[in-house]
């Protein structure tokens, strides 16, 4: 019972930290195809300013991902990070890459830096969510299991293949709805159509992707796409379309604000299907929740902790992402660093 | 004797050895941001209460500029640490597999605190061009708190790995039985959460000094590079000979908890009383120590306040349930240097307290100033000097006496894992490097700014020509689109 909430834990995390890091990957991914210096200028600005405030934030939903597996799960978390030891590694690489090429950038003047800390952080927002979308594919498949060794074939499958890609295509399709948002928010008009048009096209692409998906997990990954393709799961998929049709529609009629809504909507509606496709396992179909749980007293207090924290942290995010979309907070500027007439007067000589 | 040790090696898996340097390599490079990750938004928060206090602008500048470091510096630190959490399952499986629910409950407490940090940190940074000033200030106070209780978590995973507690074994060696209170306040947990946290706040107050010492020491003796320096100095060197007898305590702990692992910072080879101490100097697998300087008796009195006081040595246990020799030597260097540093620190805070007391001024020596632009570093040496002792002292235990580190390690080959190293390592120094240089054109750059505006009227005029959002921080400002009004200081 216990392990269940847990699980249920486990589920949400994992869909927060596809929709706030999913967006601030779909961020870089659309510094990656702004193209050159001169043409990406006015979109790259804009990425910077709308990420900066809220990067950190987006990404530390990993970590309780991390600390949820390892606490709660720990023979799931031993058991991916075994099988999926490449995928996991690159990963890490490429979130290394990724912050450091963001925080670098920003402080930097010179072209030549901004442009190689700018390819970093560009390149690894494509590759981090394609390797973690692996991952997560190749467990749906079944391939893995309680002491299976690390191997090419456990993520490198079609199944694999196809959820890392539409994990990169989410990531656009939030990104770009976020962006439009923002370049409503930062009275940048021609950034609107910019960023809505590549709204639409990332949602032709998952589109596609998932039709694709569907004939090749149909042999590949049995167990979850006949749990996705009826009942409940079924539901949460189509409620998941609708949401993303609305958010072109609303996109359409530049009501930003719902389409955000509904974008995140859809997405997390997906992870919670695929959590429930899965059900009653965390590893189709070798771990189920139960054995994978670790000690009951340890869940307990990890719900417990999970409590205060909702109670301790929620508030601040909630007035975080609301002084953001106020546009309270700025970044200091030069002039901000500089010192003025006071105090300048030298005290010896 | 040698034959085991050889026997021993030779049946560890060889991709040990990569695991190893990589968590190393990695840890020690992260462990290098922790103290500013900790302390510097403390520090900050202390000189901004000052400047809104006193309505000092000198006060303020630093705590912007300081800001701006920070943001760097902390985006750097979420990176490097989430390679951290990574690894404790691309590396350290068997652990997390076997143990995970016992002790991970500590991690847990961190990532929330750590997610409010983060919350927190960007209100705090992004907050002072459109917040109220004393808003923005309140704000920004539970950070250090935020820091504090992500300090708890972690150091209660680590004290844990030192003395495992709060679990009883079932027949197939299986931890069952889980008492959560008693795996997270483990003996060692007092001890080292007091001993890090001072350390690291006094680390990061002596760093920043150092910065401002060496401006006093190149000729650039204002008030802006006496704030500077005061401030972090006086905390770090107030926090000096606290940490001393916390130094110190914990080592007693340690001989009380951990024995053999204080036999190997002491060098300890046989279990007696009228123990003598070893300052450096070399353990041979033997048991004879070469070089070194030896003190009669000290290590008997250290530990228990008495010559007759019996220390447990080496040979205690069998060969594959201690340290090395060298192992062991190494952790006794660690140990050595990092009280040799603590104790010259402890001279240097008490120079400082004695001018203070007697003129109310800082001391007027440019040895006094190199010798604080060094402290810097000398303390972040100490941070990893702590570290080493602490880990390989545990040495070859990875949980202590329950789980060996042999035990823990992935079964990804170790060709794999070298590349990886080697990837990693590349990258590290790269991102170093960058961030290195990033500070060091920000400094430059403010440098510059500041010497060609000499005058009021040129600042004023300099800072409405660069200032391209057209107000600067809690000065008077045209109305904004979102908070008209919000004022000057307060």
């Amino acid at each position: 019972m216990t392990e269940d909430v847990v699980a249920w834990v486990l589920l949400a995390v994992v869909a927060a930290y596809a929709c706030a890091g999913g967006t601030d990957y779909g961020a870089g991914f659309w510094d990656l195809l702004a193209g050159g210096t001169e043409r990406g200028k006015r979109p790259r600005w804009l990425i910077d300013h709308a990420m900066a405030p809220v990067w950190e934030t987006n990404n530390v939903w990993l970590i309780f991902i991390l600390v949820i597996m390892w606490t709660g799960f720990p023979v799931l978390f031993q058991t991916v990070f075994t099988a999926m030891w490449l995928p996991l590694a690159l990963a890490a690489v490429g979130l290394v890459l990724r912050g450091a090429g963001f925080a670098l950038r920003k402080p930097t003047q010179r072209l030549a830096g901004r442009r190689v800390y700018g390819a970093a952080f560009a390149v690894s927002s494509l590759l981090t969510p394609f390797f973690l979308g692996a991952a997560v594919g190749g467990l749906a498949t079944g391939r893995v299991a309680p002491g299976t060794k690390a191997s090419a074939d456990a993520w490198s499958n079609g199944t694999s293949v196809i959820a890392g890609l539409l994990t990169v295509a989410a990531t656009a399709f939030l990104g770009a709805v976020f962006l439009t948002a923002d370049a409503r928010r930062f009275d940048a008009a021609d950034l609107v159509g910019y960023f809505r048009l590549r709204a639409w096209c990332s949602l032709g692409a998952l589109a596609v992707l998932a039709v694709v998906g569907l004939a090749v997990t149909g042999d590949d990954a049995r167990y979850v796409h006949d749990r996705l393709t009826g009942g409940i799961g079924l539901t949460l998929v189509l409620l998941a379309v609708v949401g993303a049709l609305a958010t072109a529609g609303l996109l359409y009629r530049t009501a930003t604000g719902w389409a955000r809504i509904t974008a995140v909507g859809s997405v997390a509606l997906v992870v919670v299907a695929w959590g429930l496709a899965q059900r009653p396992y965390l590893i189709p179909t070798s771990l189920t929740v139960s054995e994978a749980a670790g000690a009951t007293t340890t869940l307990r207090w990890l719900l417990l902790v999970t409590a205060i924290a909702v109670v301790l942290v929620g508030p601040p995010l909630v007035l975080l992402y609301r002084l953001d979309t106020a546009g309270a907070l700025q970044p200091l500027a030069e002039a901000d660093l500089r010192r003025t007439a006071a105090g300048r007067e030298p005290e010896n000589t | 004797m040698n034959s085991a040790i050889d026997h021993l090696l030779a049946d560890a898996p060889a991709q040990l050895l990569p695991a190893r340097e990589l968590m190393a390599f990695t840890l020690a490079s992260h462990i290098l941001l922790v103290p500013f990750g900790v302390a510097l938004p403390a520090i900050t928060l202390l000189m901004h209460y000052r400047g809104l206090r006193k309505g000092d602008a000198v006060a303020l500048l630093l705590a912007r500029r300081w800001s701006a470091v920070m943001a760097v510096q902390f985006a750097i630190g979420i990176v490097t640490g989430t390679v951290l959490s990574f690894e404790l399952g691309l590396l350290w499986p068997g652990m997390m597999g076997r143990w995970g629910d016992v002790f991970g409950l500590g991690f847990g407490v961190e990532a929330w605190a750590f997610f409010l940090e983060a919350i927190l940190i960007a209100l705090y940074l992004y907050g002072w061009r459109r917040l109220r000033p004393w808003t923005h200030f309140w704000l920004g106070l539970p950070l250090p708190l935020a820091a504090l209780m992500g300090a708890f978590g972690i150091v209660a995973a680590n004290s844990w790995m030192n003395t495992p507690r709060g679990f009883t074994l079932d027949a197939s060696g299986s931890p069952v039985d889980v008492d959560v209170r008693r795996a997270i306040f483990t003996p060692m947990f007092g001890p080292e959460y007091w001993h890090f946290v001072t350390g690291v706040v006094l680390t990061a107050g002596y760093v920043v000094a150092g910065v401002y010492a060496v401006g006093w020491l190149r000729g650039r003796r204002d008030r802006y590079h006496r704030l500077g320096f005061t401030v972090p100095f006086s905390v770090a060197a107030i926090l000096t000979p606290v940490q001393f007898v916390l130094g110190d305590s914990i080592a007693r702990s340690v001989f009380h908890e951990q024995p053999v692992k204080f036999a190997a910072t002491e060098i300890v080879w046989k279990t007696d009383t009228h123990v003598p101490e070893y300052v450096f100097g070399r353990l041979h697998p033997d048991g004879t120590i070469s070089g070194g300087i030896r003190i009669p008796q000290l290590d008997s009195i250290l530990a228990g306040f008495s010559p007759d006081t019996k220390v447990t040595g080496l040979s205690s246990v069998p060969a594959g349930d201690r340290p090395t020799a060298t192992q062991a030597t190494i952790a006794h260097w660690a140990f050595d240097i990092m009280v040799t540093i603590g104790s010259l620190l402890v001279l240097l805070a008490l120079w400082y307290g004695w001018c203070w007391l007697r003129r109310r001024d800082l001391p007027r020596s440019p040895w006094f100033f190199r010798c604080a632009a060094v402290a810097g570093g000398a303390c972040l040496l100490t941070v990893e000097c702590g570290w080493i002792t602490t880990e390989v002292g545990r040495q070859p235990w990875i949980v202590y006496q329950n789980m060996r580190v042999a035990e823990a390690v992935t079964d990804t080959r170790a060709s794999t894992l070298w590349t990886m190293l080697g990837i990693v390592v590349v990258l590290y120094v790269l991102v170093f490097a960058a961030f290195l240089t990033v500070l060091r054109r920000m400094s430059a750059r403010w440098r510059l700014a500041d010497e060609s505006a000499p005058t009021a009227a040129g600042t004023a005029d300099a800072a409405a020509a660069g200032d391209v959002e057209g107000d600067t921080p809690y000065g008077p400002r045209p109305l904004s689109p979102t908070g008209g009004g919000d004022g000057g200081p307060a």
